[in-house]
């Protein structure tokens, strides 16, 4: 059907995908409530299903090089400005919708049973599905401002839904610090557009395409090329939660666990690295912005590993290893792989999200208790939900033959041939915290004898079908994705061959002696052994010592609460700010500028107190007056002549 | 010129005019058809608006659907209407959130018919000023719009409605009689030299004259034109005109009125004194910037939902004036398109807080708190109408705000970087203000028996969310009617650069069309 040596080819079927979500969140707006609870969540479970279906399906027709497009009409055009709403797949793409649609989907089929006895089931589906549209936006645009479009409404869903038990004010903050914090990010995003914009524009270029943009990329100096990749990065530094933005993922924990599953762990958060890699072609000549993304990436993979260690709330932990594992993959771009960065997004996605719903389960189970101090031993209760936990832990720890341990091992790799030892280490130990913090999660929940309040206890059951079996879907994707990526002392990497086109030259895998290679993975196996065998010791015994926050001390305090960054950030800016404002609506505004205001009123009541006296009914005052008026403009007209 | 019959603009003039004067024959008790019958011609008279819509020919830059009358001659003053793509907009925006105000006016209980006729009145007052094209005849309209407005706030508003309806119309009055020298000091130069005496827009547009003397009527008209905007710090008449209006006239104010300051800008300031424009920009794009930063702090911090929009209307408006004076394609298209966008964003808000003033008769955010429970329908139209005015992507706001910067950057980056924080701003207070308004538990006891939105309302607020909607994902119909008017006004000013200038001694001043 599609010619293999073609690269672009017209699909109409594209704009579907995105289109039949955003059709069913429409029919649950207006009607959800009268379709009732069920057929509404069943509907947008399907709508995501047909998405993943075309998907599949488009997946299949893609040749190898080739790119579909499909355009619906210009969006926006002024003077020689112009941009089109379309849509293209390409391989980083496919892979992208795969993510977005497979587990959106899987995830749509569990939140049936995890919201079932919820008040605001419809309006839950109404927003998954409306993100699942903007999300699709987002990797299908085939221009940047498209895929700031999506951006933008990822962010809103993401408000949206973890606000979404909006009794609780707690909540509601919560989401408005993702949305604003995600605003000062999108702000570096955006002005990166525009420099982007203006500087090819100065030179008669006007497109913002992905198709386009590489061949005028060599017009721009480097310089401007560095700025506006940095300012691009600070829109992903929001997006992904690094250092110093990430302080807003945490707190959306608050959202229900689909959510932190689907948005704040699989998709939305990675959209700074999938951003990156679509603009490849800005990142890789701009060495400067790459070795801080690079910086700043490994970073914040240690910092959010060192603070994932001292958290009691599973799902706190759970969010700061998922920033954590963001800093590989901003690794990874630092030093030019891109390839290795999307490979670890994409593995990062079935285990991370299979962890988020097991501890979902787990939080059913205990009728909404997140503290893992009063967990434990759980592991004969919901059996289904233990299994897969382990694996997926497995493979978040890197153990071997796991997914994590693939697409975890290619970055370390990448980053060592590349000559970055220092990245490296950082890389290398933080494996050995992941490891340790996720087994001393695990052993917390389920292993040790059970702490679990008395008045929950008798009603501890295993998930529902619905539940379980996107738990067991996830579980077999954190093994078997990452066998795609395989080094090539193993079976090779059918990855690399499918997407490396996409990166052209960027950067091709490098190749250095094989038994240095397995070295340098034996050295990273060696410390997630150590890291596993700690946690084992520490927490998997029955009668574990787990440290109440009060008793806390010393650099453990220091960690549980994250290094006090959210405190710090309210001193040096949201207190000023408040108290700036402040002035100026209460002192400033009604006293200065309007005081002014009114006082020019006065004074002009009091200049017409003093006219008032020039009425003085005295004709030759008036007459001396008229006389001297003419004169003046006579006086006036004879100079103009 | 005009494909259709002369007189379509004046229709659309004279149908609320007309409604006007019919009410007048209606008794006073006759609540229910004086209302029916004020919807009606103001509906009418959004049909002809619409047809103009239609027959507008969007590759002509040029004035369309224009009407000369002879007036005074002897003053060199005509009755001269016309519209453009910059226009059009306008009227069609005032032609279509009258109706929705109108409908918006029936729990008004007191003098109903009175109030009605100023609504009417005000409705031909600014489209007027919107169509005119003679400046006598725009000055005629922009002071004749005072009058309702004045009466509207004074006798239908709030507790201080008295001082704020003297100081509305006194600030504004005080602006407009340094324009109205000016105007006559620039048909008098005209007359020197081109032996005329003519307040013809379309050839005052070719005085040439310089720069010493633009400035000062530039100025002059930018006074006028800056506080009806309002630039910063011509702002704080708005806050109290908007607070004690009622609701109707709130929305009218932030919807239209603030609209009026704007248009002079780029109709009158900008293409008659273009070099001076040109000097002023930097100031006036410091003023601008500084508006949206300043304007969006005062809004965080204000305890009256009222106020808080009030001053949002401070900062969006800076948005305009930076687009405007940005002085290229994309940022005066942004510019237009943000004065549409504000209008029905800023309008919808205002219609929100008036409907629950009429509930709970209060205004203070902290009077409120979990209205989604007690109002879910309510709560969805204050989100999206949030959303729209912070600016996201795929709603109104955004394609304004978008080009705006855009064209605003290339001139200078420094100023729109600030500018650009304005967005984050507008995120902090306005989302603030929908967790104290909607979300959270519901604590006032009083919250507890609202009902939500009744058909009449929704009917307000359906056609202007769905407005929202299309104009954020489908803006080319508008854009592309605003881009041949723009591009002429561009041109004005490039050519005016390469313009001999006046002189007193009647040399051509004819536009050169060599330029560029």
């Amino acid at each position: 059907m599609v010619a293999s040596t073609s690269t672009v080819a017209t699909l109409e079927l594209l704009r579907w995908i995105p289109l039949i979500p955003l059709c069913a969140c429409a029919i649950n707006i207006f009607f959800g409530r009268a379709l009732g609870h069920r057929t509404a969540g069943v509907l947008a479970s399907a709508a995501v299903g047909v998405s993943l279906a075309l998907a599949l399906y488009v997946f299949w027709l893609l040749p190898a090089t080739g790119i579909f497009h499909d355009l619906l009409y210009t969006w926006i055009e002024s003077g020689s400005f112009r941009v089109n709403l379309s849509f293209q797949v390409d391989a980083l793409t496919a892979i992208m919708l795969l993510v977005v649609t497979g587990i959106g989907f899987l995830i749509h089929i569990y939140s049936l049973g995890y919201m079932a006895h919820d008040d605001g089931k419809v309006r839950f589906f109404i927003y998954l599905n409306l993100f699942i549209f903007f999300m699709l936006l987002l990797v299908m645009g085939d221009n940047l401002l498209l895929l700031f479009v999506g951006w933008e409404g990822v962010g809103l869903c993401s408000y949206l839904l973890v606000g979404f038990w909006y009794h609780d004010a707690k909540n509601t903050i919560a989401g408005n610090k993702a949305f604003i914090v995600n605003r000062i990010g999108d702000l570096g995003f955006i002005l990166g557009i525009f420099l982007l914009v203006t500087e090819l524009g100065r030179q008669g270029i006007w497109t913002l395409d992905f198709a386009e943009l590489p061949k005028h990329v060599s017009l721009l100096t480097p310089a401007t090329i560095t700025l506006i990749t940095l300012l691009l990065f600070v829109g992903a530094v929001g997006k992904s939660a690094q250092i110093p933005l990430f302080v807003w993922l945490p707190d959306a924990m608050a959202g229900p666990t689909p959510v932190s599953a689907l948005i704040h762990a699989a998709t939305m958060v990675t959209a700074g690295v999938y951003m990156t890699a679509r603009l490849h072609f800005l990142f890789a000549p701009a060495p400067y912005t790459l070795s801080i993304i690079a910086i700043i990436g490994a970073a914040t993979a240690f910092f959010a590993a060192t603070v994932a260690i001292a958290q009691n709330d599973i799902k706190k932990v759970l969010a700061y290893s998922t920033v954590s594992q963001l800093g590989y993959m901003f690794l990874a771009v630092g030093i030019g792989a891109f390839s290795a960065a999307i490979f670890h997004l994409f593995t990062h996605a079935f285990f991370k999200a299979c962890l988020f719903l097991g501890s979902g389960s787990v939080i059913h189970a205990l009728d909404g208790e997140q503290d893992m101090r009063k967990m434990g031993g759980l592991r004969s209760y919901l059996p289904k939900t233990y299994w897969t936990y382990v694996i997926a832990t497995l493979a978040i720890a890197g153990v071997p033959l796991t997914a994590g341990f693939f697409s975890k091992d290619l970055i370390l790799w990448q980053a060592f041939s590349h000559g970055s030892y220092a990245l490296w280490l950082v890389g290398v130990v933080t494996a050995g915290l992941t490891a340790f913090y996720m087994f001393r999660q695990l052993f917390m929940v389920f292993h040790g004898s059970s702490r679990v309040e008395d008045h929950v206890k008798p009603h501890i059951h295993e998930s529902p079908a619905v539940m379980t079996v996107p738990l067991i879907v996830l579980a077999i994707g954190s093994i078997f994705t990452g066998w795609l990526g395989a080094p090539e002392y193993l079976w090779g990497s059918l990855w690399d061959r499918w997407v490396q086109p996409v990166f052209g030259g960027a950067h091709g895998a490098e190749h250095g002696p094989v038994t240095t290679e397995i070295l340098v993975t034996l050295v990273t196996v060696a410390i997630v052994a150590i890291g596993i065998y700690l946690a084992y010791a520490r927490y998997a015994r029955t009668g574990t010592r787990v440290v109440p926050a009060e008793a806390a001390a010393g650099l453990y305090r220091v960690l549980l609460n994250s290094y006090w960054i959210d405190e710090f950030y309210d001193r040096i800016a949201v207190r000023p700010f408040t108290r700036v404002s402040q002035w100026l609506a209460q002192i400033f505004d009604p006293l200065v500028i309007d005081g002014l205001v009114n006082g020019v009123a006065k004074v002009a009541r009091g200049f017409s107190l003093i006219w008032r006296e020039a009425q003085t009914g005295n004709v030759q005052h008036y007459l001396i007056g008229f006389l001297a008026a003419t004169l003046a403009l006579l006086i006036y007209y004879l100079r103009q002549l | 010129m005009s494909q259709f019959a002369v007189g379509h603009l004046s229709l659309i003039l004279l149908i609320p005019l007309v409604g006007a004067v019919v009410l007048l024959l209606i008794p006073r008790q006759q609540r229910q058809v004086l209302l029916t019958v004020s919807l009606l011609f103001s509906l009418a008279a959004f049909v002809w608006s619409m047809r103009l819509f239609q027959a507008f020919d969007a590759g002509n830059g040029d004035m369309q659907f224009v009407e000369r009358v002879t007036w005074m001659p002897a003053f060199g003053i005509a009755y001269i209407v016309g519209i453009d793509g910059i226009s059009l907009f306008l009227v069609l925006l005032t032609t279509f959130l009258m109706p929705l105000a109108i409908l918006a006016s029936w729990p008004v209980r007191e003098k109903i018919k009175e109030y009605l006729f100023f609504m009417l009145v005000l409705e031909t007052g600014m489209l007027g000023a919107f169509v005119a094209l003679d400046l006598f005849l725009f000055y005629i309209f922009w002071e004749v719009m005072l009058v309702p407005m004045y009466f509207l706030i004074g006798i239908w508003g709030g507790a201080r409605r008295i001082y704020a309806a003297l100081k509305f119309v006194v600030y504004t009055m005080a602006g407009s009689l340094l324009m109205l020298v000016a105007i006559i000091y620039l048909a008098t130069r005209y007359a020197h030299v081109h032996q005329v005496l003519t307040f013809d827009l379309l050839q005052l547009y070719n005085l040439h004259l310089p720069v010493n003397e633009q400035t000062w009527l530039f100025l002059a008209f930018a006074l006028s034109f800056a506080i009806k905007v309002p630039l910063f710090p011509f702002h704080t008449w708005l806050p109290d005109a908007h607070v004690e209006a009622p609701t109707a006239g709130s929305v009218i104010l932030a919807g239209i009125l603030l609209k009026m300051g704007t248009y002079g800008f780029l109709r009158f300031a900008i293409p008659l004194f273009p070099n001076a424009a040109l000097a002023m920009a930097p100031v006036i794009i410091a003023l601008a910037v500084i508006g949206i930063l300043y304007g969006a702090a005062v809004a965080m911090m204000q305890a009256d939902f009222k106020k808080l929009v009030a001053y949002s209307s401070v900062s969006h408006l800076g948005f305009v004036m930076l687009g405007l004076f940005a002085l290229n394609i994309q940022g005066i298209q942004g510019g237009i398109y943000q004065m549409i966008s504000h209008g029905l964003s800023t309008g919808a808000l205002f219609f929100l807080v008036g409907m629950i003033y009429d509930r709970r008769h209060t205004r203070m955010i902290d009077d409120f708190g979990g209205l989604w429970q007690q109002m879910p329908v309510f709560s969805v139209f204050l989100l999206i109408v949030t959303f729209a005015s912070i600016g996201l992507p795929g709603l109104n706001g955004f394609i304004g705000e978008f080009l705006i910067l855009l064209g605003a950057f290339s001139v200078t980056p420094g100023w729109t970087a600030a500018a650009a924080c304005g967005i984050i701003l507008g995120a902090i207070y306005m989302l603030w203000m929908l967790r104290r308004l909607i979300f959270g538990p519901l604590t006032h006891p009083e919250n507890q028996k609202l009902v939500d939105l009744s058909h009449r309302e929704l009917l307000i607020l359906a056609p202007i969310v769905a407005l929202i909607l299309i104009m954020g994902v489908y803006p080319q119909p508008f854009l592309s009617r605003m881009q041949p008017s723009v591009d002429l006004t561009l041109k004005r000013i490039v050519t005016s650069q390469a313009a001999p200038v006046a002189t007193n001694h009647g040399t051509s001043g004819e536009m050169k069309t060599d330029g560029r």
